[in-house]
């Protein structure tokens, strides 16, 4: 096959260049140029868009003896990622910028100009694992190294997008994979794991949207009383489920923290609560994207709910609204905490992706009364979605 | 068909590419080699010092002589760039320093970003007014636009700096004028002519110029070595201090191996360009007919107009409607043939070219061009080569032009 491998100037691209070129295919290395100006995306070395990204990937493909080309992709990654981000944010939502890159860039613009220059397959360093089944579809499994995994990230892509898909990586173990890159004489080997969101050069989500989108000031709101606790300087500061910022003066009477628990951005109000609140049992996603066949009925399987969030236990089915639109209507059996619209939820069954939705609204239990146990296990930082974005890998492609 | 056995960096490739570099001439390769061999620094004393020196003062008359310049006014320096931002920056330093007045730097929009740059820095941190004069359609500046400009107020012009022909499309400058321009009113004039020597005819004097851009890489001779040639009695600040060699103009041991092969270029250049041009601007006519044949659509940048006065013999500059410059570069590429989008590159983002732009061309068609330039190794086979990739590769690069909406979101941007 004639196979183009996007190569982010990280060490899972490279070795996942390095092994489509192993296994016999013609492979030609791209690097996303997602800036028009790259230096005024970041600096520091754990980025994607970076000049020195761009020249360790070079190098790598030097190393690995494949032609190797930047692409520039600036102006679609603004439209479709950044700006979908600024607009999502605007809206009290919370978006999952890798997502979205995934979706509408790697594996839609730069494939659909991959094959029509001739190419058959594009190559990531994702770990995720393509299982093609009795049905003659390519599934979409969740990776071997658990804790890489990124299935979730392309729980998005359709069949035909599958199909054109090579993700060498899903079968190993992150550590090994820095072993073979260094064996392979690249100098990325030891590069360390980008993190945040690659187009926020310092991390600082609140500053860089608060820099975009100017500041609204609004009202923190008691969601049992009512009672306006405090002000804010604009409601894309916060996302549900989280705790720290919120500067509320007044301890509650019960000394419990209090979280975010809803977000209205027209009214400017962000209402909060304590963590039981937060609580959700139902979602109702849109957008429904399948990996293979649309589910037939409902579906009982697993949802997981954020990048390397855990799974949970869910019966998934396909709806109609009143209108012709299509919308996923999920259950958890497992409840889940902090959810916020305009997160990603991945629909499994056991390993595989069964397809993906946008949450558009949570409702949290009729009786609720004991929270598991079970359902505290996260480690209270996750709850701050904010934080679990910083925790994100980002997909580093 | 090739003049001279030469060395191509890569056996199987078409190499389209000369403008960016030609491969050294093998007698220049032997004259730097056999340099490398021997000891000595040229500003010793002693005799391997003397030995080296003589190389170097050799070389300074061989390359004065085929220029037409005194061996006095060649400035050895590391090569184009070197050359273009000691004589910017140099001219307009000792030009403020003895009139302070004189910060206007008259230029075109043109320029390669080895002039355009330090302009630029010039202007942001030396409070020069760079005034870039307009082109036309061709890529040509309107001296009377210079004239003009001039006139508005002659004592306060620093310097002129116009390219003697333009790396991108070729267009070759109208020089003696520029210079004639600029003397009646005592302003000095400053030339790149990388890609003129050994291409067209280039004489230093009668030019008129006052300095004079050249580097080895270009015209047979080795990377990392050029001069700037000066009139004696300009005065330039160095850009590099220390052991005062090159007239205290530029500091640094002298590179006598890369010069002695440098020397040897620009006299074969020089001495063959009559032969080579005529061979050459054959071969690119052929390359425009043929490839226009297979792409009817495709369209010519630059003068129209391909005889030496006006157009470098080796450049065919061809617009393909539809396609993506860096795509069509890629799809030949991976069929051996080399040739260039001659956009500059900063992390390897493709940008529309300064060039086309200044040209009148929209962001799209400056996008969607390509550069091949023939130079001394270049074949009738390379030209085959080209006219047999060029349809499906053009055909695919518009295929990949509508699916990646080329020419839609740029126009919207």
């Amino acid at each position: 096959m004639r196979v183009l491998a996007a190569m982010s100037g990280g060490v899972d691209s490279a070795v996942a260049a390095a092994r489509a070129a192993d296994a016999g295919h013609e492979v030609t290395g791209i690097h996303l140029a997602l800036s028009r100006n790259p230096k005024s995306y970041r600096t520091g070395a754990r980025g994607c868009c970076t000049i020195e990204d761009a020249g360790d990937a070079r190098r790598a493909a030097d190393v690995i003896g494949i032609p190797f080309y930047v692409w520039d992709m600036s102006d679609r990654f603004h439209e479709d990622v950044v700006e979908d981000f600024m607009a999502e944010y605007a809206a009290g939502r919370t978006p999952n910028p890798c997502l979205r890159c995934n979706e509408k860039i790697k594996f839609a613009a730069v494939l659909d100009r991959a094959i029509a220059l001739g190419f058959d397959a594009v190559a990531t360093g994702h770990y995720a694992r393509l299982v093609t089944g009795s049905d003659g579809l390519i599934a979409l499994h969740r990776a071997v190294d658990m804790g890489k995994d990124q299935s979730y990230v392309l729980g998005v892509l359709t069949q035909r997008q599958l199909a054109h898909s090579l993700f060498p990586l899903g079968r190993s173990r992150k550590e090994d994979v820095r072993v073979e890159a260094a064996r392979r004489g690249l100098s990325v080997a030891a590069k360390p794991d980008s993190h945040d969101i690659c187009f926020i050069s310092d991390g600082d989500t609140g500053g860089w949207l608060a820099d975009k989108l100017g500041s609204g000031s609004g009202e923190i709101v008691d969601h049992a009383s009512g009672e306006v606790l405090g002000t804010h300087e604009g409601t894309f500061r916060f996302t549900v489920g989280q705790r720290r910022g919120l500067r509320v003066g007044r301890p509650t009477a019960d000394g419990e923290p209090r979280y975010v628990l809803d977000i209205e951005p027209v009214a400017g109000t962000v209402t909060v609560g304590p963590r039981d609140a937060l609580t959700v049992d139902h979602l109702i996603g849109s957008s429904p994207r399948w990996c293979g066949a649309v589910p037939a009925g409902p579906l009982h399987g697993t949802v997981q709910l954020r990048a390397h969030g855990r799974e949970h236990a869910a019966v998934v089915g396909l709806a109609s609204a009143g209108t012709s639109e299509e919308y996923v209507d999920i259950r958890l059996l497992d409840p889940a905490q902090g959810i916020a619209p305009g997160q990603a939820a991945v629909v499994y069954d056991g390993p595989r992706v069964v397809g993906s939705c946008t949450i558009t609204r949570t409702s949290r239990p009729e009786a609720h009364l004991n929270v598991s146990e079970g359902n505290l296990d996260e480690r209270e930082g996750n709850l701050d979605v904010r934080e679990a974005h910083l925790n994100e890998r980002s997909a580093r492609t | 068909m090739s003049e001279t056995a030469t060395i191509t960096g890569n056996q199987r490739s078409v190499y389209l590419d000369h403008a960016a570099s030609t491969p050294m001439y093998p007698e220049a390769v032997t004259a730097t080699a056999e340099q490398m061999t021997r000891v000595g620094n040229p500003s010793s004393l002693h005799a391997s010092g003397r030995a080296a020196r003589r190389v170097v003062e050799e070389s300074r008359e061989r390359i004065a002589g085929s220029l037409h310049a005194r061996p006095g006014e060649v400035v050895f320096t590391s090569g184009g760039t070197e050359s273009d931002n000691l004589a910017v920056k140099g001219l307009y330093w000792a030009r403020r320093s003895q009139e302070p007045r004189r910060t206007r730097v008259l230029s075109t929009a043109v320029e390669h970003h080895a002039i355009l740059d330090p302009l630029h820095w010039l202007a942001e941190h030396e409070g020069a007014e760079v005034e870039l004069l307009p082109v036309n359609r061709c890529g040509r500046l309107d001296v009377d636009a210079l004239r003009e400009s001039v006139a508005r107020d002659p004592e306060s012009v620093s310097f002129v700096s116009v390219m003697w022909a333009n790396n991108e499309v070729g267009t070759v400058q109208p020089i003696r004028a520029v210079a004639e321009a600029a003397h009646a009113h005592g302003i000095p004039v400053h030339t790149d002519a990388v890609q003129a020597i050994g291409q067209i005819p280039v004489d230093f004097a009668a030019s008129g110029v006052d300095a004079m851009t050249l580097t080895g890489h270009k015209l047979g001779g080795p990377y990392g070595v050029g001069a700037l040639l000066v009139r004696r009695e300009l005065e330039l600040t160095p850009l590099l201090h220390g052991g005062g060699q090159e007239r205290d103009v530029r500091s640094g041991t002298v590179d006598s191996p890369a010069i002695a092969g440098f020397a040897t270029a620009v006299e074969l250049s020089v001495q063959r360009q009559p032969r080579h041009a005529e061979r050459i601007s054959q071969l690119r006519d052929e390359l425009l007919r043929r490839v226009c044949e297979q792409v009817p659509d495709a369209v010519m940048n630059g003068d129209r107009d391909c005889t030496l006065a006006n157009r470098l013999p080796g450049n065919a500059h061809i617009q393909f409607p539809g396609c993506e410059g860096d795509s069509l570069l890629m799809l030949l590429d991976a069929r051996g043939i080399e040739a260039s989008t001659g956009s500059a590159c900063s992390a390897g983002v493709p940008q529309p070219s300064h060039v086309l732009l200044a040209m009148g061309a929209d962001d799209v068609s400056a996008r969607s061009a390509l550069r091949f330039s023939l130079g001394h190794s270049s074949t009738w086979h390379d030209v085959e080569a080209l006219v047999e990739a060029i349809g499906p590769v053009v055909e695919r690069a518009r295929a990949a032009g509508i699916a990646s909406g080329f020419g839609v979101v740029a126009k919207a941007g």
